[in-house]
């Protein structure tokens, strides 16, 4: 029973991004670069972006934190490469209500970052996994305000 | 098997909430507390229970003796000279920031300095910070040596005619050191500087002689020490809590208010303004009458056992590292670790799975942390009710962790 709960949080694919996360280090000139602090823990993350045309062209993150924290930062940047600021708005309030709403029904457009939904029976690791989103969220909302 | 003696005063431990034993190794965020203080307050709530000082009729009164009874336990606790030189506050933080925003607000300038360690919590760290932001003081840090306790040459050297005050905590929450208070207090007194000392993780484990350490100031928290919440104490030299300026100002606290202007009582209620933490006060005595009952010299010696017993356990652990220092016997029931590769709250989480409680993060210590060059560790805080049972069930929860992450589940 222990196992199976441990499970529930650390899936395979979690234990794997976090070892070796994706898009992990530092743009060539950032459109916008956030720094986001953990402050129960000490983690911090920074999350870079590249944005032309509402577009996210590219995306990067560093930082230091556990590994649900890193893994979501290596699926979330998967996912959101490519992805308009307003498709990557819908898509953290999913992960946000994916991740704190015992009734979510699956939203396949989170695609892999549905691997997190374990995390809602943690509720003391919810702030690991979206340190990254509010990062993001806080990036797109200073790119807003700094265009209009 | 190392039994405790004390683990039955604790209803905490036999309520049975889950099937699976918790071995609750977080004592120094706060501690359990024994039957004797939970019925304390029952007994308080239910036979005199009544505002302090105001009533005339009898119930006030009995909680007014009550109340004032304690701060005479205190002064005894922690020998003080006088009663007045206790002030009841709600905790460590509160102490010390009355100690920096109350007395040492108006008294520094910009070429003074506020000496303190890098070791110390955020509560006896930020406030000398907002000072020296307010005063333009230098706050100064003195550093550890190589084997992570308080560099004393180092305090020496920083040591000056400008050093106007020097806080320093009497036991590191991460660490665990002791630090030499007393020696502490001589030098700095050789300067002129004052002495604050931060109590929080003392009291309750070591004998606490104020005038034995000679500082000027001394603060601690009830709920480290079996106390409820919400309640502390800020000791005070008289002649310098009779300077200290009240941080709060109302009822009980006055002499006689007129339209314009007001005059206050004399010490301790001149810094004890509104309703007082009546049944946190009442709930503290009943604390320090179980520790006088355990004699503090053998929950000290009771602690240096499984703390020593917990070190050697870990270390046989090739992947912990531990934080402080290599020699056992210095850490009074605190050691604070990681293992190495994995993040302190991915161990946390598994442990937490295991039913062990132990603490990971930064424990309020973040300039430590940046000192020690990591960005959180582990930490297992032991006191009386803990025994041996939890040590093993930490160790074998620590194999598992490792099983999980190193080995691939």
């Amino acid at each position: 029973m222990d196992h199976d709960n441990l499970s529930t949080l650390y899936r395979q694919a979690i234990l794997e991004a976090g070892e070796d996360p994706h898009n992990f280090g530092d743009l060539l000139r950032p459109t916008v670069s956030t720094e986001l602090h953990n402050p129960t823990c000490g983690d911090v993350i920074i999350l870079q972006l590249k944005i032309s045309d509402h577009i996210i062209k590219d995306i990067k993150f560093k930082g230091q934190g556990c590994i649900i924290s890193q893994a979501s930062a290596s699926i979330m940047t998967d996912l959101i490469k490519g992805k308009s600021l307003d498709q990557a708005k819908k898509l953290r309030i999913a992960f946000s209500q994916m991740i704190t709403d015992d009734h979510f029904i699956d939203n396949d457009k989170l695609k892999d970052a549905l691997i997190f939904k374990g995390v809602r029976k943690f509720p003391q690791r919810i702030k690991c996994a979206t340190l990254v989103w509010n990062a993001l969220e806080k990036s797109i909302q200073h790119v807003e305000e700094t265009n209009g | 098997m190392i039994e405790s003696p004390y683990r039955h005063d604790f209803p905490f431990f036999y309520s049975q909430k889950e099937k699976l034993k918790r071995a609750y190794l977080d004592s120094a965020a706060t501690t359990q507390k024994p039957s004797s203080v939970i019925e304390e307050l029952v007994h308080f709530y239910t036979e005199d229970n009544a505002n302090i000082y105001r009533g005339i009729y009898a119930t006030s009164q009995r909680a007014t003796s009550k109340f004032e009874a304690v701060r005479d336990q205190v002064k005894t606790f922690i020998n003080a000279s006088e009663r007045t030189e206790i002030i009841f506050t709600k905790g460590t933080t509160q102490s010390l920031n009355w100690i920096v925003f109350g007395y040492f607000w108006d008294r520094l300038h910009s070429d003074d300095e506020i000496l303190i360690s890098v070791m110390e919590h955020h509560s006896n760290l930020v406030p000398w910070q907002q000072l020296a932001i307010h005063t333009g003081a230098k706050l100064n840090y003195v550093n550890l040596n190589e084997d992570q306790q308080l560099d004393i040459d180092d305090f020496k050297a920083k040591l000056n005619s400008r050093v106007k005050v020097v806080a320093l905590t009497h036991v590191s929450n991460v660490l665990g050191c002791l630090n030499p208070v007393t020696q502490i207090t001589t030098l700095a007194h050789k300067f002129g500087a004052k002495v604050v000392i931060d109590g929080a993780q003392a009291i309750g484990h070591l004998q606490v002689d104020v005038q034995e350490i000679n500082c000027d100031f001394y603060a601690f928290s009830g709920h480290k020490a079996f106390a409820p919440t919400g309640v502390g104490v800020l000791y005070g030299k008289k002649e310098l809590l009779e300077k200290m300026k009240p941080l709060e100002y109302g009822g009980e606290m006055i002499s006689d208010v007129n339209y314009q202007n007001t005059s206050f009582k004399d010490l301790p209620l001149r810094l004890e303004a509104g309703t007082q933490n009546i049944s946190g006060v009442i709930g503290l005595g009943a604390a320090l009458d179980y520790l006088n009952k355990c004699k503090l010299n053998e929950i000290e010696c009771y602690i240096k056992k499984l703390t020593k017993l917990a070190f050697e356990q870990l270390i046989s652990i090739p992947e912990v590292i531990i934080y402080g220092s290599k020699n056992a016997s210095f850490h009074q029931g605190i050691i604070s670790f990681n293992i190495k590769g994995i993040h302190p709250h991915d161990v946390a989480t598994v442990l937490d799975i295991k039913g062990v409680e132990v603490r990971a993060g930064h424990h309020c210590a973040q300039v430590l942390m940046r000192y020690l060059n990591i960005p959180a560790c582990l930490r297992l805080s032991l006191h009386i009710y803990n025994d041996e049972t939890d040590i093993q069930q930490l160790i074998i929860a620590l194999h598992e962790v490792l099983r999980f992450f190193k080995h691939g589940s």
